[in-house]
C-alpha cells in the first residue's frame, strides 16, 4: 500500500457531485448576472466603481469573513446560536480550503479534477509523502469535528430552539426541509466513508479512530464504495435543491454584501437588489421573535421571513398583505442578521398597488402658509441674548397639533432658551409626506416635499426643529435642505441643556424612556434623549430598548391594522417599558404618546414636557 | 318647484333610485369600517387637508354614499394620509385604508 492505488483519480461516484456543483454555480452564475442586470444603470455605475475603491474592497471582505463564515452577528445574540452556524459555515470552509491546499502539496497533477479536493480521502493512499501530511490530516479531522457539533447543536435547536434564544423559529418549507437533512447528513457521511478508508489514505485522531472500530466489526472493503457514493449523493442533492431553499442564502450574501457596502437601494419591487434581499433571507426566523405584532399569535405569518418565502413564490395575495400589515417599525431589519430591510422592502411592494384616484398638490399655494409668523425677516428679536443665534423654524407636525401640550412645552422651552424661533405651522400646514411615502405613494409626498421645502427656503430659517419622528426621518432622508440643519427636539433640547442656554432641575422621579421606531431605528438617535431624561430624573431602561424597542403600535406604517388589532401590540409594549417598574414613561413622539396614553395606567409624557417641568 | 320652467338656485334633491350604489356596497364589503361612522365629524375638525381643499372622512363617506362622486374626489384631491383623522376617530375607524380603499375602487371611469 505504499503507491496511490486509484491511479485514474476518477470514480463513478463523483457524479453526482460534480452534477450538483456545476448546477449550483450556473444557478449563482445567472443569478448574479440578472440582479446585476436589473440594476437602475446608475447603481451598476456605483456598484462596479466600488470594486476597484479599496475602502470599500477592504470592508467587502471584512463583511464576508466576519457575517458569512464567522457568523459575528449572531455571537453578540447568542453564542449558543453563534456557535452553531460559524462551526458549519467556518468550518466546511476550511475543510474545502485545507482539501486543496492537500491536493496542491501532494498530487499537484491533480488539482484541475474539480471533485478531488473533496474526495481527497478515496484516492490517495498513504505513503511518506503523504504522511508528511499528518498536520494537515489533523486539522480536516479537527474541522470535521467541529462542523460535527454544530450538526449536533442544530439538531438540538429542532427540537428545543428556546435554548438558543429563540422563542419561534421559521416552519420550513418542503424544499427547505429536503436543505435541510441533507445538510445534517453530508458531514456524518463523510466521516463514515473517510472511516472506512482512513487505513489506506491515513487520518487522524476522529477518522483513524474510527477506522479501528469500524474494522473491529465490519471487515470487508466492501463498505467502502456504498459510504462514498452516500457521500456524493447527498452533497449533490444538496447543492441541486440550494436554489430552490433557504440554503441560497450561502451565495446570495456574497454579492449583497459589496452590493449594501456600495451604497445601492431597493429601488424596485422585485427587481434588482429587491431580489438579492429576498434570496439572502436565509429564513432564521429572528425577525419573528423580534415582530411587534408576534404579540398576537396570528401575526407570526407576517414575519419578514414569510414576506420573502411569499415574494420567491410569486403569491401576490400574500404579498399585497404582509406588505400593508406591517408597521413599518423596522426591528426586523435592526436584528437582520444578513441585513435584509424588511421595512423598505414593504414600502417597494406598496408602490406597486394601483390607484385610480390620485392627490393632487399642486393647487396648494404656498403663499398663503408663509407669514410674518413664519417668515425671518431682519431678525430683531429683541428677547435673544445669543449673538451667534441660529434662526430656527419649528414645524410641530400633523401629529403634534393634536397633543398640544408638546407644543406648548416646546414654545415654552424655546422662550425660556432666549431662541430666535417662529412656527411654520401654527395655523396648519402640509405634511411632511412621510405617511404618504409608507403608504408607497412616493410621487405624491415627493409634490409635498415640494412645498415645504419652499416655505422653509421662502423663510430664511438656518435651522428646522421638529417634534415629531416621522416628519424628522423624512425631512432628514428625502429633502434636500442645503445649508439648514435639521434637528429633532430631543437633540436640540439636549445641545440647549450643554450649552448652558437651558437650566435643568433633577427630580426623583423614575422615568423609562421609549424609543419610537422612526427616531431610534429609523435615524440612530438614541444618546440625546438618553441625556436629556437622566438630567431631570433617574432613568430606567425598559426590558427592551435602543436598537430592539418595541413598536406601540400605532404606527402609521399599517395600512390595514385596525384600531381593536393594535390594542394587543400596545400592551405587549407597555409590559415591555414598565418592566423596571417606572414612575412614568417618556417617549418623544406625538403618536407613540397617545397610543400609550389610552392603554398605559402610569403618566405617558414626551420629553419636551418633563424638560420643560423641569427648567 | 321646475313647474315654473325656471329656478333661482340649483335643485340640490338627490334620487337615490338613480344613484349607482354598486361601487358603494363593494366599498363597505371590503371596509366594514366605512358604516361605522356616526359622523360625529372630530375627522373634520383635525384634517389637515381641510383647509386646501373642505377634505373630511366624513363627508366623503356622504357623498360616496348618496352618488356624489365628483365633490368626494374634489375633497379626496388633497388628503395627505397623515392620519390625523385616524387619531381621532372614536369609532376606531382606520380611515387612512378607506382613504386608500376608496381610491382603488372609485375614480375608474372618469380617468378613461
Amino acid at each position: 500500500m505504499n503507491n496511490v492505488t486509484h491511479l485514474s483519480g476518477y470514480n463513478n461516484f463523483v457524479l453526482p457531485f460534480m452534477i450538483g456543483m456545476i448546477f449550483v454555480l450556473s444557478c449563482c452564475a445567472i443569478g448574479a448576472v440578472r440582479v446585476i442586470l436589473e440594476l437602475p444603470a446608475s447603481d451598476k455605475k456605483k456598484f462596479f466603481l466600488s470594486l476597484i475603491n479599496p475602502k470599500i474592497m477592504a470592508q467587502n471582505v471584512r463583511d464576508w469573513f466576519c457575517d458569512c463564515l464567522f457568523h459575528v452577528k449572531l455571537w453578540k445574540r447568542n453564542k449558543l446560536l453563534g456557535y452553531m452556524h460559524s462551526s458549519i459555515a467556518f468550518g466546511w470552509f476550511m475543510i474545502i480550503l485545507l482539501g486543496h491546499i492537500e491536493v496542491f502539496l501532494y498530487t499537484p497533477d491533480r488539482i484541475h479534477k474539480l471533485w478531488y479536493p473533496i474526495f481527497f480521502r478515496y484516492f490517495v493512499a498513504v505513503n511518506d509523502n503523504t504522511m508528511q501530511g499528518s498536520f494537515f490530516f489533523f486539522l480536516m479531522d479537527f474541522f470535521l469535528l467541529i462542523i460535527l457539533s454544530g450538526i449536533l447543536l442544530a439538531l438540538v435547536k429542532r427540537v428545543r430552539s428556546r435554548a438558543f434564544g429563540m422563542r419561534r423559529t421559521t416552519r420550513l418549507s418542503f424544499t427547505d426541509r429536503i436543505g435541510l437533512y441533507s445538510l445534517w447528513l453530508i458531514f456524518p457521511l463523510r466521516l463514515l466513508a473517510e472511516g472506512f478508508t482512513a487505513d489506506i489514505s491515513g487520518g487522524s485522531f476522529l477518522t483513524m479512530s474510527l477506522n479501528h472500530v469500524l474494522h473491529s466489526f465490519l471487515g470487508s472493503e466492501m463498505n467502502m464504495l456504498p459510504t462514498w457514493w452516500a457521500y456524493s449523493l447527498t452533497l449533490g442533492t444538496f447543492m441541486c435543491i440550494l436554489p430552490f431553499s433557504r440554503y441560497m442564502h450561502i451565495p446570495a450574501e456574497i454579492l449583497l454584501i459589496p452590493m449594501r457596502n456600495a451604497g445601492i437601494l431597493i429601488t424596485h419591487s422585485r427587481k434588482g437588489v429587491s431580489r438579492l434581499y429576498v434570496h439572502t433571507c436565509p429564513g432564521c426566523g429572528v425577525c419573528i421573535d423580534a415582530c411587534p405584532m408576534g404579540a398576537v399569535k396570528a401575526n407570526n405569518k407576517d414575519a419578514t421571513v414569510y414576506l420573502n418565502r411569499q415574494l420567491k413564490r410569486g403569491n401576490q395575495r400574500r404579498i399585497n398583505e404582509i406588505s400593508e400589515k406591517c408597521l413599518l417599525c423596522g426591528k426586523c431589519s435592526a436584528v437582520c442578521q444578513v441585513g435584509v430591510e424588511g421595512d423598505k422592502l414593504r414600502i417597494a411592494q406598496r408602490t406597486q398597488i394601483k390607484y385610480n384616484l390620485s392627490p393632487d398638490y399642486s393647487k396648494i399655494d404656498v403663499n398663503s402658509l408663509i407669514n410674518t409668523n413664519n417668515i425671518f425677516v431682519n431678525t430683531a428679536n429683541k428677547n435673544v441674548s445669543y449673538t451667534e443665534n441660529k434662526k430656527v423654524l419649528y414645524f410641530a407636525g400633523c401629529m403634534t397639533s393634536l397633543t398640544p401640550s408638546i407644543r406648548k412645552s416646546m414654545v415654552s422651552i424655546l422662550n425660556k432658551s432666549g431662541v430666535d424661533w417662529r412656527f411654520m405651522d401654527e395655523e396648519g400646514g402640509i405634511c411632511c409626506g412621510r405617511p404618504m411615502w409608507m403608504a408607497g405613494r412616493l410621487e405624491q409626498a415627493k409634490q409635498m416635499a415640494e412645498k415645504n421645502t419652499e416655505i422653509i427656503k421662502t423663510s430664511g430659517a438656518d435651522m428646522l426643529l421638529l417634534s415629531c419622528p416621522i416628519c424628522y426621518r423624512i425631512f432628514k432622508e428625502r429633502y434636500s435642505l442645503e445649508g439648514v440643519e435639521v434637528l429633532h427636539h430631543t437633540e436640540y433640547i439636549d445641545r440647549l441643556v450643554s450649552e448652558g442656554r437651558l437650566n435643568l432641575s433633577r427630580s426623583d422621579t423614575r422615568y423609562v424612556y421609549h424609543d419610537p421606531c422612526e427616531l431610534g431605528r429609523g435615524c440612530n438617535i438614541y444618546e440625546q434623549p438618553r441625556h436629556v431624561v437622566s438630567a431631570v430624573g433617574e432613568l430606567v431602561e425598559a426590558a427592551k430598548n435602543g436598537k430592539e424597542s418595541v413598536c406601540c403600535g400605532g404606527s402609521l406604517g399599517s395600512l390595514t391594522l385596525g384600531f381593536d388589532k393594535r390594542k394587543p401590540l400596545t400592551e405587549n409594549a407597555l409590559a415591555n417599558l414598565t418592566a423596571g417598574s417606572p414612575d412614568a414613561i417618556v417617549t418623544a413622539c406625538p403618536l407613540c404618546q397617545s397610543t400609550f396614553g389610552r392603554y398605559s395606567d402610569r403618566p405617558v409624557k414626551d420629553i419636551a414636557q418633563i424638560v420643560d417641568e423641569n427648567s | 318647484m321646475s313647474m315654473f320652467g325656471f329656478r333661482i338656485s340649483p335643485s340640490s334633491t338627490i334620487d337615490l333610485d338613480k344613484v349607482d350604489r354598486n361601487r358603494f356596497k363593494k366599498l363597505c364589503a371590503l371596509e366594514p369600517d366605512a358604516s361605522k361612522c356616526m359622523a360625529c365629524g372630530s375627522c373634520s375638525a383635525t384634517c389637515s387637508a381641510s383647509e386646501f381643499s373642505g377634505m373630511s372622512v366624513r363627508k366623503v363617506l356622504l357623498c360616496l354614499q348618496q352618488g356624489r362622486e365628483k365633490e368626494a374626489y374634489a375633497m379626496m384631491s388633497s388628503c395627505m394620509l397623515c392620519g390625523k383623522c385616524l387619531m381621532v376617530c372614536p369609532r376606531g375607524i382606520n380611515t387612512r385604508h378607506l382613504i386608500l380603499s376608496i381610491s382603488r375602487i372609485y375614480g375608474k371611469e372618469e380617468s378613461i
